[in-house]
Formats: C-alpha cells, sequence, structure tokens
C-alpha cells in the first residue's frame, strides 16, 4: 500500500534521493531497505539526497540519524545531502541538530565526502 | 496572554487524523494555506513542521481525531491556525509532556515541545480520560 523510496547503486554507494511527501511507514521501510541493501551490495557509502524535502519533522529527523548509525555499523558511511536552509533553520528550533550525521550541500559534494574517506580506508588496508 | 482570540478569516477545513496517509494529507492542507497567507519561507516550513508533529501524536497518543485549519486575524494581522482534537488518555502530567526529551512512547521526546518554540501562538488543553486540543498559529510577519 505505502510506496518504497528507490536506492540506486553507483560503484559502491547507495543513492536514495527522496522525490515525494513522506508517510511514516515509508520512512520506517527505508531504514530496514537501505540495512538490507547495505549487507547485499557491500556497499561504502550512502547518500540521501533531500533537495526535494519540504520538513524534515522529529520522526524523518530520527530516521536520518538511526540509518547515519546503522550503516556505520555495517562498515559504510552516510551522508545526507541538499537539506534547505528552512530545513536546517527549523530542525535545530525544534532540538534536533543531527549531531551524528555527516551533511553535504550537494550531492557532488556529497559524492566527494564519501570518494575520499573511503580512499582513506583503502590505503590504510594492507 | 492578554492578546484578543484570533478571529477566522474565511473558511475554516476539517480533516480526520486516522491514519498516516491523513498525517501527509493535514501537513499539505496546512502548507497550501502557508502559502496563502504568505509566511516566509521559514515560517512556512516552521509551522508545516509543527503540524507535521501534533498531527502525528494527535494519531498515535490520542488515537486519532481531527485537525480543524484556517486562516484567521488579529487586529491587522493575518495568520494560520491548526487545531488538533482527540478524544484519547489525555495528558496526566502537562510539564512533564512539554520537557524536551521526554516521551511516554518511543518517540524523540521533541514533539510537543519542539512545535510550540516553532509557532507564534500555542495553546494546550486536556483532560485525563477526556482528550487533548491543541491549537497553534503563526502569524504573517
Amino acid at each position: 500500500m505505502t510506496e518504497r523510496v528507490p536506492i540506486l547503486k553507483i560503484g559502491d554507494v547507495l543513492l536514495v534521493s527522496i522525490q515525494v511527501d513522506l508517510e511514516d511507514q515509508t520512512v520506517l521501510d527505508l531504514q530496514d531497505d537501505l540495512a538490507a541493501r547495505i549487507l547485499a551490495t557491500s556497499a561504502r557509502g550512502v547518500v540521501i539526497d533531500i533537495t526535494a524535502v519540504e520538513i524534515v519533522d522529529s520522526f524523518v529527523g530520527r530516521m536520518l540519524a538511526t540509518t547515519a548509525a546503522i550503516s556505520r555499523m555495517l562498515d559504510a558511511e552516510t551522508v545526507v545531502v541538499g537539506m534547505r536552509p528552512a530545513v536546517a533553520i527549523t530542525l535545530v528550533e525544534l532540538g534536533l541538530s543531527l549531531g551524528g550525521v555527516r551533511t553535504a550541500l550537494g550531492l557532488e559534494k556529497g559524492l566527494e565526502m564519501l570518494g575520499r574517506s573511503s580512499d582513506g580506508r583503502r590505503s590504510a588496508r594492507p | 496572554m492578554t492578546a484578543p482570540p484570533p478571529v477566522p478569516e474565511g473558511e475554516q477545513q476539517s480533516v480526520p487524523v486516522r491514519s498516516n496517509d491523513d498525517v501527509v494529507r493535514a501537513r499539505q492542507l496546512v502548507r497550501a494555506l502557508a502559502q496563502r497567507c504568505k509566511l516566509s519561507l521559514v515560517d512556512q516550513t516552521k509551522l508545516v513542521t509543527a503540524a507535521s508533529e501534533l498531527a502525528r501524536n494527535t494519531l498515535v497518543y490520542g488515537g486519532g481525531g481531527v485537525m480543524r485549519t484556517g486562516l484567521v486575524r488579529r487586529d491587522s494581522r493575518l495568520g494560520v491556525t491548526a487545531v488538533f482534537e482527540d478524544h484519547g488518555p489525555g495528558i496526566p502530567d502537562l510539564d512533564l509532556a512539554l520537557t524536551d526529551g521526554w516521551t511516554s512512547g518511543s518517540g524523540l521526546g521533541l514533539g510537543l515541545s519542539g512545535a510550540r518554540r516553532l509557532v507564534d501562538d500555542f495553546v494546550l488543553d486536556t483532560e485525563v480520560g477526556r482528550g487533548t486540543l491543541v491549537s497553534v498559529t503563526k502569524w504573517a510577519r
């Protein structure tokens, strides 16, 4: 009944671009789907693009924080990109500063950020 | 506290809040009104976010209810009001419920306290066993 947000794979990065007005169940499904896809694809990074998202309330904010934490435990880094200024202002006032979530202004910057950190991890390996 | 109550300006709309779907619809309705009222983009975002928190509270803690929303006027200022009403269990300890981080459920405990910070006027009326009514207003600047 509820729609699912598609997860795209580009190299070793999973890309999620949220284009719908999120229903709570869709948010929970996305969180589960992402964890499963990280395992299935051995992805090293997750980019969540919220350019089109007009509001992030505490439910969606918690999903972003939880997803970042889960993916970290599965050895993948999460970057949230494209947050609108009005959304950032509202989130802080709401009391959610998303401390554990890495952010970048745009998709390119986000991918760059993941590229750098995964290169770093690779070169640190024997 | 001493300000006169806002006067409804035009038609007030009422929507049920009984499913996750309804929360999305309530949000969209408030957004359309906020745009009509010419709230700034930041104020629109704050009001719609507050409405989203309160609609979810109505659904999850109140067991469902209704939202009434519309444009309002006080003196020469135009604003948007959204009223969330349920006939659920009510809130036994209001101070606690308005504390950041406190939750009776599985949420973050930011819904009520956060929503209050995001709006200009916030009125909460609750009685144990009778239900809860929360009214929020954001005024155009």
